[in-house]
């Protein structure tokens, strides 16, 4: 499966970064494993240690298993100032996780993230690819409970 | 081409290549910038920030290591600015780094302390932040504590771009970032081939050896026990630099007496089984030259390379002596040969190996080595170990006097001697392979091609009834690459090696540069304790390996003659196949053969 990923692009290090990416797209539990990585090293010719320190490098992937849906709180200072705090600990207490966690049903990952690039609308979370801006505690219980719903 | 430019460091006028950073421009006349994370043998990696200086024209500082100098450059390595800057940077590294100093292995010659004492800094200035983390002590040879790294990097430059092991990383980023081999599964659980180039060059006490000093204390305090000791060519002109004599002091007879001193039972010398060595090596040379063998004979005496091309190059691994190494010759021999030879009951001997190596801690360690009943070679000291030994036993090193070794296996030969330099296993090859080619002696024994510090070396020599005989040495582990690829490529399209025989040496400079050599060794330093091999070997009586006395006495009384049944039941070894992810065992690469 890994190989397959690998086999559309050219083995060349140059594409590391996108079959990362795709690697972890494609994984159920969205993160790279050590076997994953071995499979790109033999592909690419990259020795494991170097590909080991780019996934770790970049906050977007992940060494180990996360939920089904990846959640992203800012915590660049506009979003601070204008109460990510508040909504992090309220992320916690819905979820029962620390940040970095994943919840017991396996539905939701709780992630901190650097500038998503929104600031008129802080704070502001992403989950998969959507984002959610002017967030409040109702309206970020709301979100979490839709998304319950839809599982 | 080089130009050269004029340059002002302190108002010194300084001409030099533009092809120098301002780093290497200051040291070159004599003027210290003060530095962390830089080493001269690395490439620099600018991770530090110590080495700011002033350069004119530009608003704010620049790092020196990576700096490179231009005409008319007016460079200024002191003021109040940079003192500052300085300072605040150790101090953000102490508030982040576990001060241990007293019982640090790293105290003295920690480059960290070093540069905090010259440069006044208050370590409580902030308030520690230092989040302990787990130990990493998973490897036999190396230990590695993240808490006492200020990641600078070098282990890192050393273990990938100097050695292409490629086991230790940067993980995570900013303030997270650390040095870590991959899925942080630990050392043993990584392509290390334990080399201890890292520990070498750690400007800390982050990379140390795993030491085994307590149980050789215990083993020596225990009057059941008869411990025997053998210490490896290096050690004899490493000890003295620790104690103030000059750099690359011949001190062999110092260090038995030290040895008899800290209270061994038997004072013996790897240096025998160098020469050992050779008779083994020699004789499989030889037998493979004469059946016209077009794939090459490759030295096995490294246990780091030996990792490495279980590693690397298992498709190879035939090609590699089967010959065991000399600590492990000896190691055996101790429990069958000299336990016989004294009437000692082998369950009673201890074997100690002082060397300057870490990974000889996990050869000691495999399972294949263990040919003469019992783990062949219990205990493993480098260099930096036995001179922990020395001072605690509270021998003045420099005053003692000269003493010999106990005789039986502990005599030894120039060529014997050589062995740790690279290029010395080769040419005692040498003079011993073309007696047995020729049965003639070889005349001038000093072969100068195959000495020296270049990466790979080649050389020709006529063995009269064979022809040119063609040889290759290499020492670091991406010099062994080379000539591994060039050998792989060889084979593959014409079906020919382009050497007969080949020396590697994991190390930059062979065994005086070795993992478990004393601290704040660059390659200048290396360089000089292997011509002090060379000069021991021209002072010596005997030159030859084949000549050795005890050599010839062993194969008379024990062991029938080289490559015999015996010899290769007890001295010789096979390789595996390693996972280059895990390191692991994955599968044999070689048979042993009876």
């Amino acid at each position: 499966m890994t190989l397959e990923i690998c086999q559309k692009y050219a083995p060349n290090k140059d594409n590391l970064i996108q079959i990362l990416h795709d690697v972890q797209d494609a994984h159920p539990q969205h993160y790279i494993s050590p076997e994953a990585v071995d499979v790109i090293a033999e592909y690419l010719g990259v020795p494991a240690n170097h590909i080991y320190g780019v996934l770790t490098f970049y906050t977007m992937y992940s060494t180990s298993p996360r939920g089904k849906n990846i959640i992203r709180l800012c915590e660049s200072p506009p979003c601070y100032i204008k109460g990510s705090d508040n909504i992090l600990r309220k992320l916690k207490v819905l979820l029962g996780v620390q940040t970095g966690g994943t919840s017991k049903d396996g539905l939701f990952t709780l992630e901190l993230c650097a500038c998503l690039g929104v600031c008129g609308n802080a704070p502001v979370m992403m989950i998969n690819e959507d984002v959610y801006g002017d967030l409040t505690e109702e309206k970020v219980e709301e979100i979490i409970e839709r998304i319950r719903g839809m599982k | 081409m080089a130009k050269i430019v004029n340059v002002f460091i302190d108002g010194h006028h300084l001409e030099v290549p533009d092809t120098m950073t301002i780093i290497e421009a200051a040291d070159k006349h004599g003027i210290h910038i003060p530095r962390l994370c830089y080493h001269p043998d690395l490439p620099p990696t600018a991770n530090c920030g110590v080495c700011v200086v002033e350069v004119s024209g530009n608003p704010t500082p620049k790092r020196a290591c990576c700096t490179p100098v231009a005409e008319g450059m007016k460079i200024v390595t002191n003021s109040k600015k940079l003192r500052s800057y300085r300072k605040t940077l150790v101090e953000m590294i102490l508030s982040n780094h576990d001060v241990v100093c007293p019982t640090c292995a790293a105290n003295n010659k920690c480059e960290l302390q070093t540069l905090s004492n010259n440069l006044g800094v208050d370590p409580d200035a902030l308030p520690c932040i230092l989040d302990k983390k787990e130990v990493d002590f998973t490897s036999p040879s190396i230990i590695r504590d993240v808490n006492k790294c200020i990641a600078c990097g070098r282990c890192i430059t050393v273990c990938n771009e100097v050695q292409t092991v490629y086991a230790l990383t940067f993980s995570e980023r900013g303030i997270d970032a650390h040095v870590d081999t991959a899925f942080a599964n630990g050392m043993a659980n990584s392509p290390c081939v334990n080399c201890g180039q890292c520990t070498v060059y750690c400007p800390t006490g982050a990379l140390r050896e795993k030491s085994e000093i307590d149980a050789v204390w215990e083993a020596i305090l225990d009057p059941d026990k008869h411990v025997v000791v053998q210490e490896a060519p290096a050690i004899r002109v490493s000890l003295g630099e620790e104690f103030g004599m000059p750099l690359g002091s011949i001190t062999a007879k110092k260090m038995y007496a030290a040895l008899r001193k800290i209270g061994f039972d038997a004072i013996m010398d790897t240096n025998f089984t160098a020469d050992l060595t050779i008779m083994e090596e020699g004789t499989e040379c030889v037998t493979k030259l004469k059946a016209g063998e077009k794939r090459p004979l490759i030295t096995s005496c490294s246990p780091g390379w030996i990792k490495f091309m279980e590693t690397y190059y298992p498709d190879l691994a035939d090609c590699v002596s089967t010959a065991k190494s000399p600590m492990s010759m000896f190691g055996v021999l101790a429990k069958t040969y000299y336990a016989q030879e004294r009437g000692i009951d082998p369950a009673k001997i201890v074997s100690v190996a002082v060397m300057p190596c870490t990974a000889k801690k996990f050869e000691a360690r495999r399972p294949e080595m263990r040919d003469s009943g019992f783990q062949d070679v219990d205990y493993v000291l480098t260099t930096r170990e036995f001179l922990r030994m020395i001072k605690e036993a509270g021998i003045d090193f420099a005053k003692i006097q000269d003493e010999d070794a106990d005789e039986g296996m502990s005599f030894y030969t120039g060529a014997g001697t050589i062995f740790g330099a690279t290029g010395g296993v080769m040419e005692a090859a040498i003079r011993s392979a073309y007696t047995l080619v020729t049965g003639q002696e070889l005349d001038n024994v000093d072969i100068q091609a195959v000495r020296g510090l270049e990466g790979v070396k080649e050389a020709t020599v006529n063995v009269p009834g064979f022809g040119d005989l063609r040889v290759a040495v290499a020492h670091g582990l991406s010099n062994a690459r080379k000539v591994m690829d060039r050998v792989r490529e060889g084979l593959k399209t014409t079906g020919e090696s382009p050497w007969h025989f080949i020396e590697i040496m994991a190390c930059p400079g062979g065994c005086v540069g070795g993992g478990g050599q004393p601290y704040g060794n660059d390659i200048a330093s290396r360089a000089r304790r292997g011509l002090a091999l060379y000069e021991e070997d021209r002072s010596l009586p005997v030159r030859k390996s084949h000549h050795n006395p005890e050599v010839v006495r062993i194969y008379e009384r024990f062991l029938g003659s080289p490559n015999s049944e015996l010899a290769h039941k007890l001295l010789h070894t096979h390789y595996f196949k390693r996972s280059v992810y895990t390191g692991q065992v994955t599968g044999e690469a070689t048979h042993k053969h009876h």
